[in-house]
């Protein structure tokens, strides 16, 4: 039988008479009616809510499971949220808490979050497709889609989204939203947080308007050419100039440099003749409270407010060394250093320490001819293209506007607008973290220079970047939270004048304005005594023996002094308390013994303070043995009542405290105020 | 016909090998020029860092011959449960016999076994177990917390920024790694020591109340993560429920 005839014989059978075809085409009608109903039955979603059942069966707590139980397909609708979201149509089980056990997707628990699920929805913070109802649709690693879910590992942008402020639980988004500042991403990259509000930089770039002064040409080009070499934490990052690029961007910057009156200086004074003078000084200093040095062994020591020191020999010229240190406000008016009132020889002393500290290969290489006209004019050019007026500010030179793309909706640009690497995996998270890990990869022409940072680093920013996003900026403005808005307190008057000499905000904040190294000042002045102030002023000594980072010295005359404690006696003071309310003296004897006692048992506060050296340890809150002269009685009782209420964040924990109790502890501590020889000095 | 279908085969056979070949150029094949005898962690174990997160610092694996000296030109390789992505998965030792590699933990919160493995002389697998520890949001919240309030005299251990007011303590506090000592207690009894002080438990009152300083979810985030690092780990007790026969 030939195929042809096979096909007649089929024919004939199934359609060979009108009843034989109007059976066979029912049949065929009702098969493809049941279609959409086996599909159903079959689905994807109708597959995982039965083994849910399957896997609860046979637990301890299967009843009460499957009563929570919902079959058919579940949604969360937020319309105002755009949250339309069938997740736990598979994610059945994410609200029990008793499947703490359970590590099979999609039956895990949801971990617990400061949120309600049903008043955010899913995929807020996972992203995805919300409405699919299969896995593929829904999760989407396939490159289609354009919002793909979100790896854990960048989860915390998510938070981002909406807060704006640094939340304690997400320290990954956290660490990145300082970098981009830190580093001054945004200073080429505008990252608007809402209209009208963006992003700031927090390093201020030094000026190259007067560099002429501060540094030769010999060391601005082999820190162009790679600033890690002069210091290891630099936060120039490197532009892989070429020789000659470096070159006539070097004779560019020192043609165009302008001098700076007196911001010249050389001492007559010598240095001192002993040669731990210089250390000492600068440990005294407490220069490395801001500054960074390498240590013998090669560990960077110090902070990072200011640059690092271990090569500043070959960068500053001497003479402009011995200006700054005099008074580094001569050189830049808005510089973080303190006006630290050195007197010569302490200055010829401390420029001979810091001088000698320096690499003799950093600058050996670097034979540099005359400049050409022509080098200086394609140097200028190069500092234009290059962007460096965006951070630095550079004579002559406008800021850029918008130099570099704006990344304000980063978190949003869809996968198919993107370049991506060979093997590099399609996915805007990989996309982000390449670029930040190697940029000139992505093409040798782009601008962007290259950073080092550490694979924690790069995920942090990573995180930042992706909370930056459509979805962060189209939010219900209810649900924004927004960032504590950086105050510009400014003291007033001549102690204000004096405050910004001292640059009191590098370490100090006060009003919400200025740095987190030393104590909050707003309130005190409701704090501390007059006479206490007075004398910590004139000779700073440590209140807390486990500090490394500690008050410098700065050499004031009396009157800067009375100006100060004046102002901050007056100005500084809290409206919660008023200081004069419980008298310095006069509490009875029985009193303070009472208090001594609670301060060793009942309240062991000597796990942290000191009172007596010899007997206590505490390490961790100030030293107390004098502060029966340092503070004011009706603090330390407003304080033991509530530590959180006068300073906000302090670890000191709230003991609520009885008045009775407070008032007793309140009587010790103002007893303590040291032997007779210290009363007889005032 | 039959023309028509071998053209177009050939055609199509055509357009698919570049794609296939692109997907095949996977890295050149490490190949190993040494063999050791021992696999050492020299250091990266035991880290605790986010779920999903990168470990702050590499996993770094040292491959030694018999006599304990490193070696050189020795293959590595790693590999661990779901979610857990190694940069690079398999390494050759370099001149101090080391192996340096990033290690991100998956997406779920919990212990994490990694696996390292080499080949000795005789061909036979040499494995090394190295633990790390993911921390969920509110885990990670806790350390945040701890950190805070409960590191500088529960942790032995000085760092520069953060001098241990551990030796300074008559009574010592237990460290939130000793498994031994604290998986014993109940949550219920660490809320109460947290909350209202070592006395409430009849314990040393250098442990000062936190109760009117931290919020109730404050705590439950301090004994997560307190409960997800101790060592030996945590098991809940979990509810004990009557069994449907």
């Amino acid at each position: 039988m030939t195929l042809k005839e096979k096909a007649a014989c089929l024919w004939r059978l199934l359609f060979g008479d009108s009843v034989r075809a109007f059976g066979v085409v029912s049949l065929l009608l009702l098969i493809s009616l049941a279609i959409a109903p086996l599909k159903n039955h079959l689905s994807e979603w109708r597959h995982y809510q039965k083994s849910y059942l399957r896997m609860i069966r046979g637990r301890g707590d299967a009843v009460t499971l499957e009563r929570h139980f919902q079959g058919d397909v579940q949604q969360i609708w937020l319309p105002e949220l755009g949250v339309v979201d069938r997740c736990t149509t598979c994610h059945v089980a994410q609200k029990e808490a008793t499947l703490e056990d359970v590590s099979t997707q999609p039956f895990r628990k949801h971990p617990v979050i400061p949120h309600r699920v049903d008043q955010f929805g899913c995929v807020m913070c996972h992203r995805g497709q919300g409405p699919a109802t299969t896995f593929e649709e829904a999760h989407s690693s396939s490159l289609a889609w354009e919002e793909p879910i979100l790896p854990a590992k960048f989860i915390e942008s998510s938070c981002g989204q909406c807060h704006r402020d640094s939340p304690p639980g997400t320290p990954q988004l956290n660490l990145g939203r300082q970098l981009l500042a830190r580093y001054d991403c945004v200073n080429c990259h505008t990252l608007k947080l809402t209209e009208g509000s963006i992003l700031k930089g927090t390093t201020d770039a030094p000026s190259l308007s007067h560099i002429a002064d501060k540094t030769t040409r010999e060391w601005i080009y082999a820190w162009l050419k790679d600033p890690e070499a002069y210091a290891a934490s630099a936060t120039m990052p490197n532009f892989k100039l070429t020789d000659a690029d470096a070159r006539d961007m070097s004779a560019f910057l020192i043609a165009n440099s302008t001098p700076v009156a007196g911001d010249m200086l050389t001492v007559s004074q010598k240095a001192a003749s002993d040669p731990a003078a210089g250390p000492s000084l600068y440990g005294e200093s407490f220069c490395a409270s801001c500054h960074a040095m390498q240590n013998a062994a090669g560990n960077l020591v110090g902070g990072d407010i200011g640059p690092e020191l271990t090569r500043v020999g070959n960068k500053v010229k001497p003479e402009w060394l011995q200006a700054w240190l005099r008074n580094p406000r001569v050189y830049d008016a808005n510089t973080a250093m303190p006006h630290y009132r050195f007197n010569d020889q302490q200055i010829a002393t401390l420029s001979g320490f810091l001088l000698a500290k320096s690499d003799s290969d950093l600058l050996a290489k670097v034979h540099l001819d005359q400049a050409t006209p022509e080098q200086i004019v394609h140097g200028k050019r190069l500092v234009i293209d290059y962007g460096c007026a965006s951070c630095h500010e550079i004579g002559g030179i406008k800021k850029p506007e918008d130099f570099a793309p704006e990344l304000s909706r980063i978190g949003s640009k869809p996968v198919n607008q993107l370049i991506f690497l060979e093997r590099m995996s399609h996915t805007l998270p990989e996309y982000i973290a390449g670029k930040i890990r190697n940029p000139r990869a992505f093409s040798p022409g782009l601008k962007m220079p290259q950073y080092h940072f550490s694979a924690t680093e790069v995920d942090a920013l990573t995180t930042a970047l992706l909370s930056f996003n459509e979805r962060s900026h189209n939010l219900p403005p209810a649900l924004a939270v927004a960032a504590l808005p950086e105050s510009s307190y400014e003291p007033a008057g001549k102690a204000g004048q004096l405050m910004r000499d001292l640059a009191c905000f590098s370490c100090h904040r006060i009003n919400g304005r200025g740095g987190d190294m030393a104590p909050d000042l707003t309130w005190e002045g409701s704090s501390v005594q007059r006479a206490w102030l007075q004398e910590f002023l004139r000779n700073p000594n440590t209140l807390r023996p486990a500090l490394i980072r500690r008050m410098p010295k700065f050499n004031f005359t009396d009157s800067e002094i009375n100006e100060l404690t004046d102002y901050i006696m007056t100005v500084y003071q809290s409206p919660m308390l008023d200081r004069d309310s419980m008298p310095l003296t006069g509490y009875s004897a029985a009193q303070v013994e009472r208090g001594k006692q609670l301060f060793y048992s009942k309240f062991a506060c000597q796990s942290c303070h000191i009172v007596d050296a010899k007997t206590d340890k505490g390490y961790i809150g100030p030293s107390l043995s004098l502060v029966g002269t340092r503070l004011n009685a009706a603090w330390i009782y407003g304080w033991l009542k509530n530590p959180q209420v006068l300073r906000p964040g302090t670890i000191e924990p709230n003991r609520n405290m009885a008045d009775e109790d407070a008032r007793a502890l309140t009587a010790y501590l103002m007893s303590l105020k040291g032997s007779g020889k210290q009363e007889a000095k005032k | 016909m039959n023309r028509f279908t071998v053209i177009t085969s050939l055609f199509s056979m055509a357009l698919v090998t570049p794609a296939c070949s692109r997907k095949a150029a996977a890295p050149a094949e490490l190949k190993p020029t040494a063999f050791g005898a021992a696999l050492v962690e020299s250091s990266g174990g035991k880290q605790v860092t986010a779920v999903g997160a990168t470990l702050p610092q590499p996993i770094v694996i040292q491959v030694n011959d018999e006599q304990g000296n490193g070696i050189a030109g020795a293959l590595v390789e790693l590999s661990g449960p779901t979610g857990v992505h190694f940069d690079p998965a398999t390494g050759v030792t370099d001149t101090n016999g080391q192996v340096t590699v990033n290690v991100s933990l998956g997406s779920m919160a919990g212990r994490y076994q990694i696996t390292a493995t080499t080949l000795n002389k005789k061909q036979h697998p040499v494995i090394l177990k190295v633990e790390e520890i993911a921390l969920s949001y509110q885990q990670v919240l806790g350390r945040e917390l701890a950190d805070l309030y409960c590191d500088r005299c529960h942790n032995p251990e000085s760092t520069p920024e953060r001098v241990s007011n551990y030796d300074n303590l008559d009574v010592k506090p237990h460290a939130f790694t000793e498994g031994d000592m604290l998986n014993k207690i109940s949550d219920a009894d660490l809320v109460a020591i947290v909350s209202h002080g070592g006395p409430a438990l009849n314990k040393s009152p250098l442990m000062p109340p936190y109760g009117y300083t931290l919020g109730k979810s404050d705590i439950q985030a301090l004994i997560a993560y307190i409960r997800a690092v101790s060592d030996p780990p945590y098991h809940s007790t979990g509810s004990v429920y009557a069994k449907n026969q």
